[in-house]
């Protein structure tokens, strides 16, 4: 039953949209594509619908080859960014067009739309017409559709990225729960690293056309294998310092004028070489939570605040970076802070930053 | 989009190749053979090369009805896009008697060409009709029949009438499409109407006049009907537009050799404006982006 | 630049249904506000309403003392950011900048020197001779908020979700841009906007607004640490805010079995809310006892679910801090533990 994308590559017009990608998605799995407007997400998921065909490579689905296999004969279900329902149709329809198509019985029809309305609050709009509406309950329905057909792969393209902020959370939280119990593969892609933490599962982190990691998705927010997908999987920005490893367990920004002691985490860095050092916000404070934390001085440049902390970006050591505060916290432009770093759980990457 | 293996393709496109065939290339061709060739009856026909173009290019009558239909179009563009332009911009933007004036702004245009004709000429006829008689008792020397400038006048002002509403409709679609918040910023920075039209409104509605002038001058290019009901192309041959004159030539003279060769240099001319005013137009659209 | 007092306003579109009741507010000279809300809340009208595109249905608004309700966008002199960017097409960036001093007769010779200023502030002085038409998005809200920035005389300066196309790693730049021509020039600003994130971090103060109804104007700290409406907790944070139905028993908010000791016993009995952050919840030793339902992980902290006699909260745990899978005890941060009746702040506690 499992999807397994084999060195799919998609080429258009000469140019690359999707390069030597291997993938395996397994049924039951909520997996979160992730990456960056034109990282090549909805051209992966157009792959796996088979709505696009790949330049090379082989699509499997349960060990069968539907490389060429058009998105008619498959299993699928997409849900887009935009609302799409049938407008003339009532709630009950929309949800009730897939099976109608596949042929299923009245009765089964109407015992699976009812409960699919359940599933997502609709039930009292049954009747109503899409564009009657509020914009989350219109993209109810059309996640509606494509669970009511309990197809085996679900592609979800942004499906929340066009609602209001709180209703996006709502639905987030909501949605690995609604496809858990169907056995369906989901593939859902975003943008936003910080939903896929909460959607959790397993991620595929995308960037230019290639996959940078793929695996459980705190694991790979964790131990990132590379620093470009540390810096595809980080939001705020990741903080990154251009280094040389000085020692076995040390290593010194270029100037020289930092030293952090890292121990094993640069132990894949030869001594002497070139390497980044990388840290998410969270890893930098402005108290000291810890003894072996180091202090670096920095300089304001804005506070972003959102709701429940406060993202300070400053300018330190010649890097532009950004500390995270929990609740509000906004420290005038412009002042001197003192900011905390605990250099044993940075990620140290070889080579520069710039040809990472 | 993968591209097909097979060349099922084509058989898809065939019914509309036919059609068009039918339509179009076949009867352009027959044109052709007939522009170089002479024929004395008895489907016999003659090779005869390029002479006929050479006559119809030399020929004077060619010349003025050229002149005449250049002046035509020259003047019917320098009215009905201004008032077009103008009515527009004076067209509510709201409410109910916005779909009043749109109907009545479509009614023209649904009239067919020789009723416009037949309307105007009884219209302005001396004896029986409206505005004939009228100006006639105003003492105004007003004969459509009998005065060039009349004719003139007549059948200037039945096209203004029925084609203006199409100039009014596109720039209205062209004036609606700007978001109300250029008006207010406009009005925040203290423009005058002058420059709000200058700055938004003109520039906006760019690409539907563009569209506008080509649809008019080639219409108006091509003109026949009305004039033909109205003036029959008189008095003489001041109103003897292209299009008159070739039928003249065609039909009443039976000279369908010259006549084949008269319509290919008309088609390669309204052809070649239209490509020139286009490409001028898109060229200038392309410097505004970049 | 200019104090705006809103005296009295409300305004409905259809007689009788108030799109924006009836409020009283003073936007100090100098300050930087959002308002903020979710769509349909009334921040579009109640903008309108100062920029001067509607006229109020009741009350006043006056502009350093001076009545304007009946005055036009041209004459309140005020400038405003779009949604969507307003430039015109077929003028240079320069030509741009100087259209609203031309538009007022300046002298051609004051108007350059006033739009170099302006171009040196915003950083664009390069391309001040280039076509305004093909440059993007963020360039273009730039050069709208330049011709605002270029005269003298504006009283404020109104944002309208102006940061709607623009990319998302721009947008912090744009912010910062904001903060410090704010600092700069101390004009009033107005920024509407639906993202918490855009009003927290551009306002001194933020404008809250529901169904209609201004809920509560304070500064970010005040909507985090004492939200005067439930809505506004639920608003501002995410998670928002959490709410339990309590009895209340003199100074003890009874759930279910169990209570928890308040700092001050209210007035009103019955329909009383007690409001907790996620933050100031803490799994400890003794105090409530829950059960966790679940578990997410975001890497920087994690968010448990749980269930308090039947009602649900979140808790934010810091990494590395336990969760009892077990008779989990839940304390209560008493400075941060809220009450709310009828969805409004107990006024002892506001």
């Amino acid at each position: 039953m499992a999807l397994e994308l084999q060195s799919v590559s998609k080429n258009v017009d000469g140019e690359t949209h999707i390069s030597d990608v291997s993938v395996r998605c397994n049924p039951g799995e909520f997996n979160v594509l992730l990456g960056p407007t034109l990282a090549g997400k909805t051209s992966l998921l157009r792959l796996m619908a088979g709505l696009d065909e790949p330049s090379a490579g082989r699509i499997m689905m349960a060990g069968q080859d539907v490389t060429g296999l058009p998105v008619r004969k498959r299993d699928v279900a997409f849900v887009y960014q935009q609302f799409i329902n049938y407008p003339g149709f009532s709630v009950f329809d929309n949800i009730a067009s897939p099976l109608k198509i596949a042929k299923i019985s009245k009765d089964e029809i109407a015992a699976r739309v009812e409960k699919v309305a359940d599933l997502l609050g609709l039930t009292p709009f049954l009747q109503r017409k899409p564009l009657e509406l509020s914009g989350g309950q219109q993209q109810r329905v059309a996640l509606g559709r494509a669970l009511a057909r309990e197809a085996e792969l679900v592609l979800l393209d942004e499906p929340l990225a066009n609602l209001d902020y709180k209703l996006r959370e709502e639905l987030r939280a909501e949605l690995p729960k609604l496809f858990q119990n169907t056995g369906s593969m989901v593939v859902y892609a975003t943008s936003e690293p910080e939903e896929a933490l909460l959607l959790g599962g397993q991620v595929i982190v995308l960037h230019e056309g290639q996959v940078q990691q793929a695996g459980a998705t705190l694991e790979v927010y964790n131990s990132p294998a590379s620093l470009q997908a540390a810096m595809t999987f980080a939001d705020p920005p990741l903080n990154v310092l251009p280094a040389i490893k000085s020692d076995a367990a040390e290593v010194k920004s270029l100037d020289g004028d930092l030293t952090l002691k890292v121990n094993g985490n640069a132990s894949a860095v030869a001594e002497g070489a070139k390497c980044t050092v990388g840290f998410r916000p969270h890893q930098l404070g402005l108290a000291r939570t810890s003894e072996c934390e180091v202090e670096l001085k920095g300089r304001v440049t804005l506070t972003e605040i959102t709701g429940s902390e406060s993202f300070i970006h400053v300018e330190a050591v010649g890097e532009r970076w950004t500390a995270l505060a929990h609740g509000i916290h906004a420290p005038e432009v412009g002042a001197e802070v003192s900011l905390f770093l605990d250099p044993e759980t940075a990620f140290v990457f070889a080579g520069g930053a710039g040809n990472g | 989009m993968q591209r097909t293996k097979n060349q099922k393709a084509w058989f898809l496109v065939l019914p509309v190749f036919l059609l068009v065939a039918f339509s179009a290339i076949i009867p352009l061709m027959t044109v052709v053979n007939y522009s170089v060739q002479d024929s004395f009856g008895n489907n016999e026909f003659f090779w005869v090369g390029s002479e006929w173009f050479v006559e119809v290019l030399n020929s004077d009558r060619l010349h003025d009805a050229f002149g005449r239909q250049l002046m035509f179009s020259g003047i019917i563009l320098a009215i009905e896009i201004p008032l077009g332009i103008w009515i527009a911009l004076k067209m509510p933007k709201k409410g109910w008697a916005v779909s009043v004036c749109l109907v009545l702004m479509a009614l023209p245009l649904l009239i067919p060409w020789n009723v416009v004709g037949t309307i105007w000429q009884i219209f302005a006829r001396e004896d029986i009709g409206l505005l004939g008689h009228t100006l006639a008792a105003l003492g105004v020397d007003y004969n459509y029949t009998q005065d060039t400038l009349s004719a003139w006048i007549t059948v200037i002002v039945m096209d203004v009438w029925h084609w203006t509403s199409l100039v009014v409709l596109l720039c209205y679609a062209g004036l609606s499409s700007i978001p109300d918040a250029y008006y207010q910023a406009a009005k925040i920075d203290g423009a005058s109407k002058w420059a709000v039209f200058r700055h938004i409104q003109l520039p906006k509605m760019k690409r539907v006049l563009t569209i506008a002038v080509l649809l008019r001058f080639m219409d108006s290019f091509m003109i026949y009907t009305e004039p033909f009901v109205v003036t029959g192309g008189g008095p003489g041959n001041a109103t003897t537009f292209l299009s008159i004159d070739l039928v003249k030539m065609a039909i009443g003279q039976f000279d369908v050799g010259p006549a084949a060769a008269f319509s290919i240099v008309y088609f390669l001319v309204v052809l070649l404006v239209s490509w020139v005013f286009y490409t001028v137009v898109t060229a200038s659209d392309a410097e505004d982006q970049s | 630049m200019a104090e705006i007092h809103l005296k009295d306003i409300a305004h409905a579109y259809v007689p009788g249904e108030y799109a924006l009741k009836s409020m009283d507010h003073i936007w100090q000279d100098g300050s930087a506000y959002a308002l903020l809300g979710p769509s349909g809340c009334g921040k579009t009208t109640l903008l309108n309403i100062i920029s001067g595109l509607l006229k109020p249905s009741e009350g006043q608004v006056l502009f350093d003392g001076k009545d304007v309700t009946g005055a036009d966008t041209a004459h309140r002199n005020i400038a405003q950011v779009f949604q969507f960017p307003v430039i015109y097409d077929t003028m240079t960036v320069r030509e741009n900048l100087a259209f609203p001093l031309k538009n007022r007769g300046m002298a051609p010779a004051d108007i350059n020197g006033r739009v170099e200023e302006v171009a040196g502030l915003l950083e664009i002085s390069d391309r001040l001779d280039s076509r305004a038409t093909g440059l993007t998005a963020d360039a273009k809200q730039i050069i709208s908020l330049g011709r605002g920035l270029v005269r003298t005389d504006v009283n404020a300066i109104l944002f309208d979700e102006p940061l709607t196309v623009i990319d998302p790693h721009l947008k912090w730049q744009i912010r910062s841009k904001l903060k410090d021509l704010h600092r700069q020039f101390s004009h009033t600003m107005v920024y509407v906007t639906h993202d918490q994130t855009e009003a927290l971090t551009f306002a001194d103060k933020v404008v809250v607004m529901n169904a209609g109804e201004v809920l509560q104007v304070g500064t970010p700290e005040d909507l985090f640490e004492r939200p005067a409406h439930t809505f506004v907790g639920y608003f501002i944070g995410s998670p928002g805010m959490n709410f339990l139905d309590v009895e209340l028993d003199g100074s003890r908010a009874v759930l279910g079995d169990q209570s928890i000791d308040l700092k001050q016993a209210p007035a009103k009995k019955s329909g009383v809310q007690l409001g907790i952050r996620p933050e100031f919840l803490d799994f400890a030793d003794q105090g409530i006892s829950c059960q966790v339902t679940s578990l997410e992980d975001l890497g920087r902290h994690r968010i448990a679910s749980v269930s308090i006699s039947g009602q649900s909260a979140k808790v934010i745990v810091p990494s590395g801090k336990p969760v009892p899978s077990e008779n989990a005890m839940l304390s209560f941060d008493p400075d941060h533990t809220l009450l709310y009746t009828d969805g409004y702040l107990e006024e002892s506690l506001r």
